[in-house]
């Protein structure tokens, strides 16, 4: 049987739902305190967007010579929209062929997507971090200001948490449906 | 035998000497005062309690139960500090018909109503030399508004409002001619007049218009307070001097046994004013706003006002004998009982407003005091409050039917029931007290808890300060039957009148900076890349930015001596709490504070050559110090081009691309 089972099916449009919530609710949170800031700041990032604190963050920032962060410089927001979308558009194509093969490719393919992504963020972070400009009024030697990928760092007088928001968790949820939809495909076909 | 009970007889007496001394602050204050006035740092106060400043011309913010100074709002005098009334924004606040007047006596307050309840839109707050009132936003502790008051001298009885803040009142302590008339002063019988104004306040935005005057015989209006409830349409004003004295006030205008509460139906007055039963008189008075939007004042010479005559009006005005120069003039809060306050007299007279209102049915009048009837006093007296302390001033309410009355000579405030007019509790001010102050007490709905006395003077209250000395408030709690002292503290100014109200009133929609974007200035810098220097003649613009932590631009080149040059400096930040400040050297003329947002301007008229600095005086950041700047003042007449910018090598070839 090469068919998908009922499970696989379903799955299939739970992940593309998943996947849709993306634009809905952003992917990651970073928030940042400080004793000046009792109330902390944060950075929410989209699919398509950064918003939240980013013009406190950008002056807080140039002290300590950190580029300013600005939406139009993150070609992550044209290509990180456009394939999901093809990878939603892909899921009718799995829906269609309604075939185990084409399935297991999909869940591939969405692993791949993450990875890179994931590896994106941290590159970006870790260039946000350590591109720090020579004639910034601040220098700690030694000092870089990279943002956690997850969890919690202590940076001079901040303290920052990174973690997923809703959209964040709607996408791990996704990889992990599917991981679960292509362990249950092998079971049923043998 | 004899001898020994003569013994034990003195002994008692001793005893019993030792237990009346005098009181003191040991024995007024009991043990726990100090967990009721502890607000824990971090943790906030249950009331903003707004301050006159008397003398200084300004209003102060309190927190209470703390005690804690919040904030001092710039109203009527200038306040280099901020550069209100220096800044060319504020600077025509200050103006009147007789020019800029840069101080006044502040003393009344009073928050705008709703319903007869407080609803957190504006403060009012009176001038009493030069009459005018203010009108402050309670979003950003701004003065937004002062509105000059012609045909008045001494603006006391102000500025007090009615239930809906449909009118705020201006009243006349000093008689003077109307249209500024010259006139020999002991003419004053025929020629010098009071006046009852009755100010409009638009329901939306708070703009005061003068509505109508009421011309009154020549004496002196002192404090005022709408009616309530059944009361509703209805003005009360204490009166003294109706002996008409020009002279030794003192003596001359203490010699009738009773003066008059003067009690205005506005709501007929209004009738009138719309019937066209008034006068348009010629009257020369200033109205200044200030544009939250373009950030500016603007200034209007106003040139007459409607005038009504009690003598064409009838059934307007009713005078209401009160015992020896009425003072405090207070409305309970059911609207029925009308507290004047005889400041000579040793009890306090309660008038009934629904006796009034027969007596005024029945025409059970004694007289008319220059055609306006006169109620006789009995028929208008609810009751009188026998021997409840000397030199009765002011009198506030709590929710339960109580009042509160505080007394300067015997430096004391003094509970009393309204209903019996028994005295309850009594307890001591340190000392002298003028104004006292519940928690919304001249509402229909006092929040009571707590009564602050607000007192003139301090001799050993705090460590000496040579001989001037500071003026003092008082917090009582008024929970339960007994009055309790639970802290005293200096204030700023001479406090008079007072309001509070419970913080979460007002607190979160408190501004907590100006969105730039809204900012409407004509002189504004939106971004750096807009600020640049512009002369037309000998006037030089300079359109400048500040953000932590620099100004641009901050070097300057190309401007003389004799130069009126305007530092416009628009604060770009746009979070919390980080105003930027504005000075440079030698500048005659104060200072600027930038919130957030906002475009101020400074002007400087240098008249010698050098080089000037300028920086930020708020501490603004950890760059704080390196935000600086020159300006180049050249002679008259030297061969300097206008360069400008910040860390730029040269600008002239830019200017010169753009000319």
């Amino acid at each position: 049987m090469n068919k998908l089972t009922a499970f696989g099916k379903a799955s299939i449009i739970l992940v593309m739902l998943f996947l849709a919530f993306l634009w809905i609710f952003p992917m990651w949170q970073i928030d940042l305190r400080a004793p000046q800031y009792p109330g902390g700041l944060s950075m929410k990032i989209w699919i398509n967007d950064i918003t939240g604190d980013v013009d406190i963050i950008n002056g807080l920032n140039h002290y300590i010579g950190m580029k300013t962060i600005h939406k139009q410089d993150f070609r992550e927001f044209i290509y990180l929209p456009v394939a999901i979308l093809s990878f939603i558009g892909l899921g009718l194509l799995v829906l269609l062929l309604n075939r185990k093969i084409s399935y297991y490719l999909w869940t591939v393919l969405f692993l791949v997507l993450g990875l890179v992504s994931f590896y994106d963020f941290y590159k970006w972070e870790y260039d946000y971090g350590h591109n720090l400009d020579p004639n910034a009024p601040i220098k700690v030697p030694g000092m870089a200001y990279q943002p956690p990928l997850l969890g919690y760092k202590k940076m001079l007088n901040f303290e920052a948490l990174s973690q997923p928001h809703i959209g964040g968790w709607c996408f791990i949820l996704a990889g992990v449906l599917l991981v679960l939809g292509c362990y249950y495909e092998r079971r049923k076909s043998i | 035998m004899k001898r020994l009970s003569f013994l034990l007889i003195s002994c008692a007496v001793l005893g019993s000497m030792q237990s009346c001394k005098m009181k003191n602050t040991e024995s007024a204050v009991s043990g726990d005062a100090a967990s009721k006035v502890y607000v824990a740092p971090g943790k906030y106060d249950e009331f903003y309690n707004f301050v006159s400043g008397g003398f200084n011309g300004q209003v102060t913010v309190y927190g209470l139960p703390s005690g804690r100074l919040l904030k001092m709002i710039p109203v009527f005098s200038l306040n280099p500090e901020n550069g209100y009334g220096y800044s060319e924004e504020t600077k025509d606040m200050l103006k009147t018909t007789a020019g800029y007047v840069p101080w006044d006596d502040q003393h009344h307050l009073e928050l705008s109503q709703t319903n007869g309840e407080h609803d957190g839109r504006w403060l009012f707050a009176n001038a009493n030399n030069t009459p005018r009132i203010a009108r402050i936003d309670l979003s950003t502790f701004k003065t937004m508004e002062i509105l000059e008051i012609p045909n008045s001298a001494g603006n006391h009885s102000s500025p007090f409002i009615t239930e809906n803040t449909e009118y705020v009142i201006a009243g006349t302590r000093f008689a003077v001619p109307m249209g500024n008339e010259d006139v020999p002063i002991n003419s004053f019988k025929q020629n010098f007049k009071s006046t009852a104004t009755f100010v409009s306040v638009d329901k939306n935005t708070g703009n005061m218009d003068i509505a109508f005057q009421i011309m009154l015989p020549g004496m002196n209006l002192d404090l005022s307070h709408a009616g309530k409830g059944p009361s509703h349409d209805w003005f009360f004003f204490s009166t003294y001097n109706t002996e008409q004295a020009n002279t030794l006030l003192e003596v001359n205008a203490s010699q009738k046994d009773k003066d008059f509460i003067v009690a205005v139906n506005w709501k007929k007055a209004e009738e009138y004013a719309h019937a066209g039963k008034g006068k348009r008189l010629p009257a020369g008075y200033i109205h200044n706003t200030f544009d939250e939007h373009t950030q500016n004042t603007t200034s209007t010479l106003q040139k007459e006002v409607l005038v009504l005559d009690p003598k064409d009006c009838p059934d307007m005005l009713y005078m209401i004998p009160c015992p020896k120069s009425p003072h405090g003039c207070d409305i309970d809060p059911t609207g029925e009982y009308i507290v004047g306050s005889g400041k000579l007299a040793a009890l306090i007279p309660v008038f009934s407003f629904s006796k009034l209102q027969t007596a005024i049915q029945n025409k059970k009048f004694e007289g008319v005091y220059y055609g306006i009837p006169v109620v006789k006093y009995e028929e208008a007296l609810y009751g009188e409050v026998k021997k409840p302390g000397l030199g009765p001033l002011h009198t506030e309410f709590d929710a339960e039917g109580n009042a509160y009355t505080s007394f300067f000579i015997s430096s004391e405030v003094v509970k009393w029931n309204i209903k019996d007019l028994k005295v309850i509790d009594r307890s001591p001010t340190f000392y002298s007290v003028g104004h006292l102050m519940v928690p919304g007490g001249d509402t229909r709905k006092p929040y009571g808890k707590y009564l602050v006395a607000y007192n003139k003077i301090t001799k050993d209250r705090f460590l000496p300060t040579g001989p001037e000395l500071a003026q003092s408030a008082q917090l009582y709690s008024i929970e339960g039957d007994k009055l309790k002292l639970l802290l005293d503290f200096p204030t700023f100014g001479e406090p008079h009148y007072a309001q509070a109200l419970p913080a979460q009133k007002i607190k979160d929609k408190s501004t907590k900076f100006y969105d730039i974007m809204q900012n409407k200035h004509p002189f504004i810098s939106l971004g750096e890349k807009n600020a640049k220097v512009v002369r037309q003649g000998n006037r030089v613009d300079i359109y400048m930015t500040a953000i932590r932590s620099h100004l641009t631009p901050d070097n300057i080149e190309g401007v003389f001596v004799g130069d009126e040059i305007y530092f416009h400096v628009t604060n770009l930040e746009q979070d919390w709490d980080v105003p930027h400040g504005f000075a440079i050297k030698n500048n005659p003329n104060a200072e600027l504070l930038i919130m957030p947002g906002e475009t101020s301007t400074l002007k400087f008229v240098p008249d010698k050559q050098g080089i000037y600095p300028f920086y930020c005086t708020d501490f603004c950041s950890a760059l704080h110090q390196e935000m600086q700047g020159y300006l180049r003042v050249s002679a008259e007449g030297s061969n300097v081009p206008l360069k400008y910018g910040t860390n730029a090598t040269d600008t002239a070839s830019v200017l010169t691309a753009q000319k």
